[in-house]
Formats: C-alpha cells, sequence, structure tokens
C-alpha cells in the first residue's frame, strides 16, 4: 500500500502515480509480491498561498479569474441560502462551505457537450454548469420546476439517495464511448458515498468498459455525524480506485490551482479513450450536513479550526494578489457583485417561483395510461372541490 | 410461419430490434457468447458485436444502472437480469432511476429501456431462481410491467416494448420458454401494451390470469366446459402495468363470478388489485359470487421437491371454479 499521510497538508510534489499491471488470469499463480505502485498525491498552491514553483500550471488569466469569482458566488449563494432557511424562506438545504474549490475545479474544463453528475452539495458547480442561482432556489425550496436541468445543460439532477446517480453518470460515458463522442463524464459524490455498493459497481463497469468518466470523491471527513474512521478502513479512497484498475490520484482538494490541473488532464484522458479516473478530493465539511443537524452534537469545534487556515478562497485570493492577477480591494469588491447577484436572482426568484399542483401527473409517462388519467382527474376534481388553481 | 419456441421468438424480437435500430443495444451476464442462460440471446453477439451486445461485470444493479445511463444518452438498451429473484440487487436503480428519471427532469430525459427478467417456478432450480415478485414492479411509478404466455405474443409485446418510450420491465415465463411451439409471423408485429386478451369467452365465470399460469388455466376452463358444461371467460391480462381494468369489468359484468389465477404471493399482489377494481368499479352489483384469489401463499418459494404443491395448478382451478359455480 502506498504511504501517504492521511492529514492535510498534502505534501508539495509531483510523482507521477504508477498504474498497476493489468490483472492476469492465464499463466498460473505468480508467488511474488505485488506492487500496485505510488499513487500521486498533487498539491500546488500551499496553505501560505505559495505556489510550487516547479508545478506552475499555464491558467489563463480570464480562466483563473473566472474560476475564482464562481467560487465567491458559490460562497455567497451559500450564506444567503442558510439565512433564508433560518428565515423559514427556504427548504432543507445543504451547505459546501469550505469545499469550493473541489467544486469549481472538478466542473471548470468542461464544455457544453460534457456531461455533469452531482450529489447535492454541489450547488456552485451546477452555477458555474449553466443553472440559474434563482432556478436552484426554486429546486431547494420545494418546487419541482427548479429540478430539472435547464435546456442545453447537460447534467443529470443531483441526487439524494447517496451514491445513486454514479451508475447512471458511468452509462453516459459508456454511451459517449460507444458513439465515439470525444466527451466526458464528471460525477461527484462523497467519502460517505464511497460504501455504497453502486459507488463500487460504477467503478468497475467504468473500469472494464474504459468508459470516459472521472470519479470525484469529495473526502470532506464527515457523512452527517460519521466520521472517516467509522466510514472506512482506509481513508485513503485514491487507493480503491487502484484496486479496481481505475487511474486514481490524490488532491488537495482545497488548492484550487491542484485541482484544475488534475480536472483538466482527467478529462483529456477520457477524452483521449484513456478510461476513467478516480480523483480522491480531500477537502472539509466546515459547515452542516444540512440545516436539518447541528455539528456541535457530534463534532468538536476544535476539529474545524485548523481548516480556517486552508480556506480555499483565500489561498487563491492571496497568490492572485501576489502575481498582480487582482487588486488588494478586489476581492471585497467581487464579494460584493456576488452578494448583489444572489439577492438579484433572490428577487426573481421570489417572484418567478410558483407551486402548480395541477400538473404533478403530468410527466411521469410519455403519454399517461389510461388508469393514471383516471387517477388524475379525481385528484383534479379534490383540487377544484377545494377550490386549488 | 415458422414455428418456434418461446425463447426463441423473444431471440427474434431482440434480432429484430437490433437491426432496425442501431440505438438498441443488449446487456446482461453472459448474454455473449455463451447467448444468454436461457440461450435468448443466441448468436447475437456475433451478428452485433461486442459493443451491441455487452456482456457485463456481475452486478445486476450495475446492469440497470448503466443502462438508465446509456438511455439518458439516447440509446435503447435492453438489460437482461439473468433470475428475477436477482433483481432485488438492481432495486435501487430501478426505484430511483429507471422508473422516475423522466419524472425528476419534468420530461427533459426519457429512459426508454427495457429490463427483461426470466420469472416464477417450474424448472427444479435452486433457491432464489423461482421468484414471481412482479407486484413490486407494478407498485413503482413510471414502470410498465409487461409479461408474456405464449410465443406469439411474447415476440410482438417485447418488440412494443423496445420501441415504447417509457422503461418497460418484460417478465419472461421461464416455465413455458420451451413448452410449446407457435406460429409467429415472417415480419415483426407488435401488440399495445396495456391491454388484455379475452382467449376464450363464456358466460358463467371469469378467470384472470397471466404469464405461465395460462397453461393451467387453459387447461382447466376445457375440462370445465367438456366436463362440466361451465362455459368460463378466460382473460390474459399480458401487462400488469397499466391493467385493462374496461375488459375486466365488462367480462365480470356479464358473468357476475371472478377468480384470479397468479404465481406471485397472495397479499398485495395482483389478484388484491383486481379485487379492489372490480369492488370499486360497476361490477360489484352484478357480483353472485365472493371473488377468488388462486395464487402462491406468502410464504418464500419452496425447495423444489414439493413446488408442484405450492403453485396453483389445473385442479385447483377446476375446484375453485365449481365452488363458485355453487352460488347463486
Amino acid at each position: 500500500m502506498p504511504e501517504a499521510d492521511s492529514n492535510l497538508p498534502i505534501q508539495a510534489s509531483r510523482s507521477p502515480g504508477e498504474v498497476p499491471p493489468p490483472p492476469s488470469s492465464s499463466g498460473g499463480f505468480d508467488p511474488h509480491s505485488i506492487d500496485l505502485g505510488r499513487i500521486e498525491c498533487l498539491q500546488i498552491l500551499n496553505e501560505r498561498g505559495e505556489l510550487d514553483e516547479g508545478l506552475n500550471p499555464a491558467f489563463s488569466d480570464d480562466d483563473l479569474l473566472r474560476v475564482h469569482r464562481a467560487m465567491v458566488l458559490s460562497r455567497a449563494f451559500d450564506a444567503r441560502m442558510l439565512a433564508m432557511q433560518r428565515q423559514g424562506q427556504m427548504g432543507t438545504f445543504a451547505p459546501n462551505l469550505g469545499q469550493e474549490a473541489c467544486m469549481i475545479g472538478q466542473v471548470w474544463p468542461l464544455g457544453t457537450a460534457d456531461w455533469f453528475s452531482p450529489s447535492y452539495r454541489s450547488f456552485g458547480a451546477q452555477i458555474w454548469r449553466g443553472w440559474s442561482i434563482e432556478r436552484l432556489m426554486t429546486l431547494w425550496a420545494g418546487f419541482h420546476d427548479g429540478f430539472p436541468p435547464p435546456e442545453g445543460v447537460n447534467d443529470l439532477p443531483f441526487s439524494i439517495v447517496i451514491g445513486s446517480h454514479v451508475l447512471p453518470a458511468t452509462g453516459i460515458a459508456m454511451g459517449m464511448r460507444r458513439a465515439k463522442d470525444p466527451h466526458c463524464v464528471v460525477v461527484n459524490f462523497g467519502d460517505g458515498a464511497f460504501s455504497q455498493g453502486a459507488v463500487a459497481e460504477a467503478l468497475n463497469f467504468a473500469a472494464v468498459d474504459k468508459a470516459p468518466v472521472i470519479f470525484v470523491c469529495e473526502n470532506n471527513g464527515w457523512a452527517i455525524s460519521t466520521p472517516l474512521h467509522k466510514q472506512s478502513g482506509t481513508d485513503i479512497f485514491a487507493a480503491r480506485g487502484v484496486g479496481y484498475g481505475v487511474h486514481s490520484i490524490r488532491v488537495d482538494g482545497n488548492d484550487i490551482l491542484a485541482m484544475m490541473t488534475v480536472m483538466q488532464e482527467a478529462c483529456e484522458r477520457a477524452r483521449q479513450g484513456d478510461g476513467p479516473t478516480l480523483v480522491e478530493a480531500v477537502t472539509f465539511r466546515m459547515s452542516l450536513h444540512t440545516t436539518a443537524d447541528d455539528p456541535k452534537v457530534y463534532r468538536d469545534d476544535a476539529l474545524v479550526e485548523p481548516w480556517q487556515e486552508r480556506c480555499p478562497i483565500r489561498r487563491m485570493e492571496s497568490w492572485l494578489i501576489r502575481t498582480g492577477r487582482l487588486e488588494q480591494a478586489d476581492p471585497d469588491r467581487i464579494r460584493q457583485e456576488c452578494e448583489q447577484e444572489v439577492l438579484d436572482a433572490r428577487e426573481r426568484f421570489r417572484e418567478e417561483a410558483k407551486a402548480s399542483p395541477r400538473t404533478i401527473f403530468d410527466h411521469l409517462y410519455e403519454s399517461i395510461p389510461q388508469e393514471l388519467e383516471d387517477q388524475r382527474m379525481a385528484y383534479l376534481r379534490k383540487l377544484d372541490s377545494k377550490g386549488v388553481e | 410461419m415458422p414455428q418456434c419456441t418461446m425463447v426463441e421468438a423473444i431471440n427474434i424480437a431482440l434480432d429484430e430490434a437490433l437491426a432496425d435500430d442501431q440505438r438498441v443495444c443488449l446487456m446482461g451476464q453472459d448474454i455473449g457468447v455463451n447467448g444468454g442462460v436461457f440461450r435468448a440471446t443466441k448468436d447475437l453477439q456475433a451478428k452485433y458485436g461486442e459493443e451491441r451486445v455487452i456482456d457485463s461485470p456481475l452486478a445486476e444493479c450495475g446492469i440497470i444502472g448503466t443502462a438508465v445511463g446509456m438511455a439518458v444518452y439516447g440509446m435503447k438498451p435492453v438489460a437482461e437480469i439473468q433470475f428475477s429473484g436477482f433483481t432485488m440487487q438492481a432495486f435501487d436503480q430501478i426505484e430511483q432511476n429507471m422508473s422516475r428519471l423522466r419524472n425528476r427532469t419534468q420530461g427533459r430525459f426519457q429512459i426508454q429501456m427495457v429490463m427483461r427478467t426470466p420469472y416464477g417456478g417450474g424448472i427444479r432450480a435452486v433457491e432464489h431462481h423461482s421468484e414471481s415478485r412482479e407486484a413490486y414492479w407494478a407498485h413503482t411509478p413510471g414502470l410498465k410491467v409487461v409479461i408474456p404466455s405464449g410465443p406469439r405474443n411474447a415476440r410482438a409485446l417485447l418488440a412494443a416494448a423496445i420501441d415504447d418510450p417509457d422503461p418497460v420491465i418484460f417478465y419472461e415465463p421461464k416455465a413455458i420458454y420451451r413448452a410449446f411451439r407457435e406460429d409467429v409471423p415472417e415480419s415483426k408485429e407488435t401488440l399495445p401494451l396495456g391491454k388484455a386478451e379475452v382467449v376464450r369467452t363464456g358466460d358463467a365465470l371469469t378467470i384472470i390470469s397471466y404469464g405461465a399460469m395460462m397453461r393451467p388455466a387453459l387447461e382447466a376452463v376445457e375440462d370445465l366446459a367438456d366436463l362440466n358444461g361451465i362455459e368460463v371467460e378466460l382473460i390474459d391480462l399480458l401487462s400488469i402495468s397499466p391493467i385493462d381494468t374496461e375488459t375486466i369489468v365488462q367480462s365480470v359484468k356479464k358473468t357476475g363470478r371472478c377468480i384470479i389465477v397468479h404465481e406471485g404471493h397472495q397479499t398485495c399482489g395482483i389478484g388484491a388489485e383486481i379485487a379492489a377494481r372490480l369492488a370499486e368499479s360497476g361490477a360489484f352489483e352484478y357480483l353472485v359470487a365472493p371473488l377468488k384469489r388462486l395464487t402462491a401463499p406468502d410464504i418464500p418459494f419452496p425447495y423444489f421437491q414439493v413446488e408442484q404443491h405450492f403453485l396453483p395448478d389445473a385442479d385447483d382451478i377446476m375446484t375453485a371454479s365449481k365452488e363458485l359455480m355453487e352460488w347463486d
């Protein structure tokens, strides 16, 4: 097994991981020990915002600034949604505080023909992909109209049953490969989801099929109240990918430059027909699981404290300023702009979100079977009798 | 018209679908070189290649989940689960995605796929190979559930299921895979999903069944006419979701008596649903006898040395029919 310090900071290094040899069932039993190779761990920008000069990636200023803004916007949305939920204006909500680099980094290399299959803590990535903020508010506020991906956005709706979206995402990639389309699929899930059998099956199907899918395991340390050591016998989730014959890499999920680099490489591999990649992004869930729980019940605040220093947004900003890409005053200005963008969207959400109780039968089948039509008519008569529009 | 068995007819339907539409693909365990454990996909991989007739890893949940993704991407997968007893592994993906991704996305994604699986007893197999849990799928919103009873309707219904824009569970009564032959037309034919067939008309009693149980039902019905002068109307449901309520209600209005026969367990089974529909319908006032269910009891399918006692047979159907005829 590879030796790696499971606690961040990941060592700044770039030693290429080695792909394990292909499994062999012929030639009889080989009594030699098996070396599964090394798993690459990547950090480019350390906690102090210092760049590993040897790894300086050549991203354009435009890409870097767009990614930075998307991270800030994600956090502004996060804070506003929490506030709205506490004010009784929003349904249960799952915040993403502290995971913004992981989230935006995994979707930034995707084009419109690529696909994204998110778990529910992925709103920042969804906005990047083309979901309007008001649509996401509509979704979280319990209106079905917010749930389908917008026209032209090749995303699956986010999954609620943990890990249940990973197999369909893999199937999309299998279809893609058969169509010889040079695209890829990114699917994310957490350390908790990695306990699901369906996720294991997806890794195996993708490996066998050489499907162009990138599995992003956001190892944020917690599944509601369950810490890593109760979730898994190993906290190196990238090692599981190696076991499935999937190219695997471990990355500092709070380092946006490392995330962008790893995801760009993984997407290229997939598009070129080199098959799936598992990216274990090590990060931390700094806030609640959802607004329905209180971490103080199950988690010592002292565990959260070190992660304040590892804030992905501040880390990126200090580097952007030091390299002259941002002025000293820019971060505050951008934050205010993003907060305003969210407030403007909230106005549209308040104007547009409308419950439509009369349409709940409309989308289950292409054409509604008679027995269901009978139920629909009875339901509509009930609404009529109660004066429901 | 060639004569063929049900499993051969299914092979023909799959062959035709693969030939007609490049988007159709098959996926399942051992369906390629081996042609499936019942040979339903015999020779199809050689004809259409490994990319369209896919030997999958051994994971039912994985088969259905990835098939859903393929459907999202515009393919029309026909997934085979080797035995219906193993579909429980796939319950997650059938429930979370196959049955409701269309609804979750308000119609943005159409899940045009079929899950085929052999179900039921009668082949003296080991544990978990004889289940009839079709009621699970009929209970699941968003699915259509189709169960043929012979070679010709199997071929026509499977073709219709593959063409249908919504996800279809296709339960194949394996006890009669090779039990008899029927004429099957040279060219593709389809049957509408959700429509029952009145196999025999009569005015004394209605018997409703589907799948492999149609064989003992037919045998009983013929004997009842020949030996007892009881003219039974026999209905083959062919689809248990949706159910052709209209045909059932019309028949029971005429006969006033009804027996429902199936291999699935009694409680919350298809018989219970049909009885409820009759009780709620205009047929209620025409009933002259209590409704009767002949089903498997609510215990797991027994080890095969006693399976013949577990399932309803023609004698059971005749006995129940004569009892119902005593009501006036």
